[in-house]
């Protein structure tokens, strides 16, 4: 049997997910002041007259270090970085304890200015006087050359209980963002580390031995040994859950749209031929822009109780949400209200709703049924007008060879799923709306859960390769090794397949299924003078997000006598 | 937070599967290192500075401004359409108001395309600065409109293109013809009998310093682009300057790039040359993008950045001085200066031979302008290359007075089909480009 949990802002979703399909499936209202609770709560319930021993897998999705971020309740940790050249490194300071040190690296990894040790070891003092665990370092052009990274942990290290280094966490060039994502790796670490363990322990007790595994906003999950050492990638994985959810259901032949209607927001995403479209850059969370690989994901403040008013003689929806809907009690008509003096809610009190949607109708000059087809028409119209803007935004990234220029591919989504607690309502409007098919994903209410128990585990690795220096690096794997000057592509191509399938290993993947990939690769002659002194290689390989192995999507059925 | 003071628009097209051949200056390494260091820096993240997809030139605007023998199609490759497209993009977003300034970083460059295109020369084979103005003319109504070409190598076919119009303004500045390709670009080319003045050569000699170009910058250019007034300011922004480029013999710096970026306030930039692809191009790009965004650029400096070592010799600023006099003087006396150069009424000719370095063609012409007081004046070139074709190529200039219009027509019409193998009509009033069949 497997666990999928999702966290969300408002419910939590959990289901569990056998041989047969869907098991059982619950929700439960979220605290956020108290996640732990909520989730064991949603456990307890799931577990009710099951054997938990039977639970082979446990996948969950937490808003834990979203919340932290955006609520900006980050602990204090000292960064200490080293720019060189260029933009003043001091732009792109974090929290108080940030250092900018000397020694510089050049594009190719070339050191141009060495560090100063004696300082950085001063800087060591005085991150220990000032009571700090954690030290982020990173330094520019890292992932070409980690020497000044791994120099500065060793020399920090004696102060501090941990150090985070850049490097590790993304082959992707941005000084910046490398910033960013060290210092929330850092700062995330021990609430993260706190919260899985004592859920890992709660878990243990209950008799449900396996480790747990954490999705991420890319789609995929690692286990929780590998969250320790990454946990920022943790973040904003609540979009992925839902795509993961939708995304059995989707042709593999065509261009799909991923909607899920929540309560407040709906978040939307695109699946080409069957697997999601990645965020050209990493997620952007409050002040901090990262390199946190995720799923191409676009969220508007239009979803069932969002607050509807008039403005200006036009129904405007959203991007707040005061509560629940009217017809539950809430203050204030919603898209909910709407579906309910329709006569399409499975419940909730009519009377009230068209009570309060009778403001609206006055103000449109029309009759209350009117002015509920009019909030219903018009949240489905917002939503369709921000899904085709993230379809001009994909289309509109930048290509950098004729290649590309040439074979040009614009999407155009097709077929919409959706999914979410109005999805079945909003899924009959909106058919009328979009020139495509429409359908709900079966078990829409949860399936943001179903998502998260049955993603499989990804990764990336990027290698960079320099035969006229003789070496290869690849981000994150404590790779930076010799190669002999006649490596080519090829050869690259292989170092980068072969690390990534060790790193999906032991992120927690299955050994037997897993499915490695190339999704960029270059090579270049390097030319000094007029002469060839070597090739500069360029590959980035990843594990795609999908499902597990086993899965069958017609039968919604799973086909693993280990799980 | 950092935020660019001017929003910055850039296209980036490196082209890394295009190259002339593969250990031309001009290859598919070329823009690597910049892209590295631009994405590093973390520049297309700063508020204010936008990544801008590159759109296609067409057959039309391309034709709109040259005669390509035998068609466009003969001369170019897709990435000479994306290239020229990726400053026509930079130009319309600017004309738009999406972006208050632009930087085309793409490859390959231009300026040394001339209006008769029978193959590539110095690495270029279409203009992407012109194909860019004239399709901005022709779409956004822009008339007057400034080049500044700060490229190292004179740029001839720039020069070419806008040698008889009054409305564009064409600065170049680069290292001394008698000691670099193309070999001109002399003081005393000031631009045709209708244009007097409206083309500036400013030859620096080798190992001119930062101080020599913002020199060059202060006392010449900017003084005259304050005069003329243009409603669009578009930097040719060649690279090769500086002081590690293989190929030049100039010692400017990234630092130095920028500042003339500040002091230039361009409202285009479009990359050219630049072969020290590894130890300045990364630099240089970083600061031009930097300097028009407006954001600090103090701290950016080559790995190997000495200015004690580039401290400019006191006769090299003696000749900067004296071109920089002889430059404005000829500015200033620019009108009396076409008494001079229309010695006879009707028409002025120019014979010229041509050599396409990269295609090694060689091209002899024989122009002919008419003059006129009313417009930039009907122009006829006979062009026929070493390889044996011969084509008429005949200009309407945009604006073109009546009796200009008919001149032209009469040239196209009546010329001898036994003599040409293509006859050409480029009619920049209609926008039309025509092929006289028999």
């Amino acid at each position: 049997m497997i666990i999928g949990l999702d966290v969300g802002g408002t419910h939590t979703d959990a289901v569990l997910f056998g041989s047969h399909g869907l098991a059982r499936d619950v929700k439960v209202p979220t605290d956020p002041d108290n996640l732990y609770e909520t989730v064991l709560t949603a456990l307890d319930r799931l577990l009710e007259n099951q054997k938990a021993r039977d639970v082979k897998r446990l996948v969950l999705s937490t808003t834990l270090a979203t919340n932290m971020v955006v609520q900006n309740t980050l602990p204090p940790v000292a960064m200490v970085v080293s720019g060189g050249p260029g933009i003043d490194p001091e732009h792109f300071r974090v929290g108080e304890h940030y250092y900018v040190v000397p020694g510089a690296l050049d594009h190719s990894g070339r050191e141009i200015e060495p560090l100063d040790e004696a300082q950085v070891k001063e800087i060591g003092e005085k991150i220990r006087a000032a009571g700090l665990p954690y030290v982020g370092v990173v330094s520019k052009f890292s992932v070409r050359n980690p020497t000044h990274e791994l120099r500065l942990a060793e020399v920090l290290a004696p102060f501090v209980e941990r150090v985070f280094m850049g490097h590790p966490l993304s082959g992707v060039l941005s000084f910046p963002r490398r910033i960013a994502t060290t210092y929330l790796n850092a700062a995330v670490f021990p609430v993260h580390r706190d919260f899985f363990s004592a859920v890992q322990e709660t878990l243990a007790k209950k008799g449900i031995g396996v480790p747990i595994r954490i999705l991420k906003p890319d789609g995929g999950n690692m286990n929780m040994a590998s969250s320790l050492t990454y946990p920022a990638q943790t973040i904003l994985s609540g979009p992925s859950a839902s795509v993961m959810g939708a995304i059995a259901f989707a042709p593999q032949d065509r261009c799909c749209l991923v909607l899920d209607i929540g309560g407040t927001t709906t978040d939307m995403a695109v699946i080409l031929d069957g697997a999601p479209v990645l965020a050209a850059g990493g997620i952007e969370i409050g002040p901090y822009k990262t390199l946190i690989r995720a799923l191409q994901t676009r969220s508007i403040g239009v979803g069932g109780d969002s607050v509807v008013r008039v403005r200006d003689g036009r129904i405007s929806i959203g991007p707040d949400r005061l509560g629940r809907a009217l017809a539950y009690g809430g203050p204030l008509p919603t898209p909910t209200d709407a579906f309910c003096v329709l006569g399409m809610a499975d419940g909730g009190d009519r009377e009230r709703a068209e009570k309060g949607l009778l403001p609206i109708a006055e103000a449109l000059q029309t009759s209350v049924t009117e002015a509920a087809e009019r909030v219903f028409t018009e949240a489905c119209r917002e939503i369709l007008a921000a899904a085709q803007q993230m379809v001009n935004d994909i289309n509109s990234r930048p290509l950098y060879t004729v290649h590309e220029m040439h074979e040009g591919v614009r999407i155009q989504p097709d077929q919409l799923l959706v999914l979410g607690g109005p999805a079945r309502q909003f899924a009959d409007r909106l058919s009328s709306l979009f020139p495509g098919q429409v359908r709900t994903v079966p078990h829409w209410h949860v399936a943001n859960a179903i998502g998260c128990a049955l993603a499989r585990t990804t990764c990336e690795v990027t290698v960079y390769a320099d035969t006229a220096r003789q070496v290869v690096t690849a981000q994150g794997e404590g790779y930076h090794e010799k190669i002999p000057s006649g490596f080519e592509l090829k050869n690259i191509r292989e170092v980068a397949l072969d690390l990534v399938r060790k790193k999906a290993l032991a992120r927690g993947a299955n050994p037997e299924f897993v499915q490695t990939e190339v999704i960029e690769e270059a090579q270049f002659n390097m030319v000094r003078g007029f002469y060839t002194v070597g090739k500069n290689i360029r590959v980035r390989a990843q594990v795609k997000p999908g499902l597990i192995h086993g899965y069958d999507p017609v039968s919604e059925t799973l086909n693993r006598s280990d799980l | 937070m950092l935020r660019a003071t001017h929003k910055t628009g850039l296209v980036f097209f490196p082209a890394f599967d295009w190259a002339i051949d593969p250990t031309h200056p001009e290859r598919e390494e070329r823009l690597l290192y910049t892209q590295d260091q631009v994405f590093e820096e973390g520049l297309l993240d700063i508020d204010g500075i936008v990544e801008l997809k590159s759109d296609l030139v067409t057959i039309k605007d391309i034709q709109r401004v040259h005669f390509c023998v035998p068609d466009p199609w003969a001369v170019i490759t897709e990435s000479h359409l994306i290239s020229a497209g990726g400053a026509k993009t930079i130009g319309m977003a600017v004309l738009d108001g999406t972006i208050e300034r632009g930087f085309a970083l793409v490859r390959p460059p231009g300026h040394h395309a001339n209006r008769v295109v029978h193959g590539a020369r110095g690495f270029c084979n279409i203009n992407i600065e012109a194909i860019m103005i004239e399709y901005l003319r022709r779409a956004y109504g822009i008339d007057r409109v400034a080049i500044v070409d700060t490229d190292c190598h004179h740029g001839d076919g720039t020069q070419d293109i806008y040698w008889h119009d009054p409305d564009t303004l064409f600065i170049s500045i680069h290292q001394d013809g008698r000691t670099l390709y193309p070999g001109s670009g002399f003081l005393n080319e000031f631009g045709g009998p209708n244009a007097c003045g409206t083309t500036i050569n400013l030859p620096l000699p080798p190992e001119t310093c930062d101080e020599g170009f913002l020199y060059a910058i202060e006392k010449v250019v900017l003084p005259i682009l304050d005069e003329f007034k243009p409603q669009l300011i578009i930097n040719s922004a060649g690279q090769d300057n500086h002081y590690s480029d293989p190929i030049t013999n100039m010692s400017f710096s990234a630092r130095g790039y920028a500042q003339l970026t500040s002091l230039l306030k361009a409202d285009i930039a479009v990359l050219e040359g630049g072969y020290a692809i590894e130890g300045a191009l990364p630099y240089v790009n970083a600061g031009i993008i930097m300097a028009m965004a407006g954001l600090d650029y103090s701290h950016l400096r080559e790995p190997d950045y000495n200015p004690d070592r580039l401290r400019q010799d006191a006769d090299v600023t003696r000749t900067i001085e004296k071109t920089c006099n002889y430059a404005l003087e000829i500015w200033r006396k620019r009108s009396s200066i076409i008494h001079t150069v229309r010695q006879k009424s009707g028409c002025a000719e120019r014979q010229r031979q041509i050599f396409y370095d990269t295609d090694n063609i060689l091209e002899t012409q024989q122009e002919q302008i008419r003059i006129c007081d009313d417009c930039a004046g009907a122009l006829r070139i006979d062009s026929v290359s070493d390889r044996g074709v011969r084509i008429l190529g005949v200009q309407v200039p945009r604006k073109a007075c009546q009796a200009c219009i008919d001149q032209a027509r009469h040239w196209y019409e009546d010329a001898d089909r036994n003599v040409y193998r293509h006859i050409f009509l480029q009619d920049r009033v209609k926008d039309q480009y025509l092929e006289r069949k028999i």
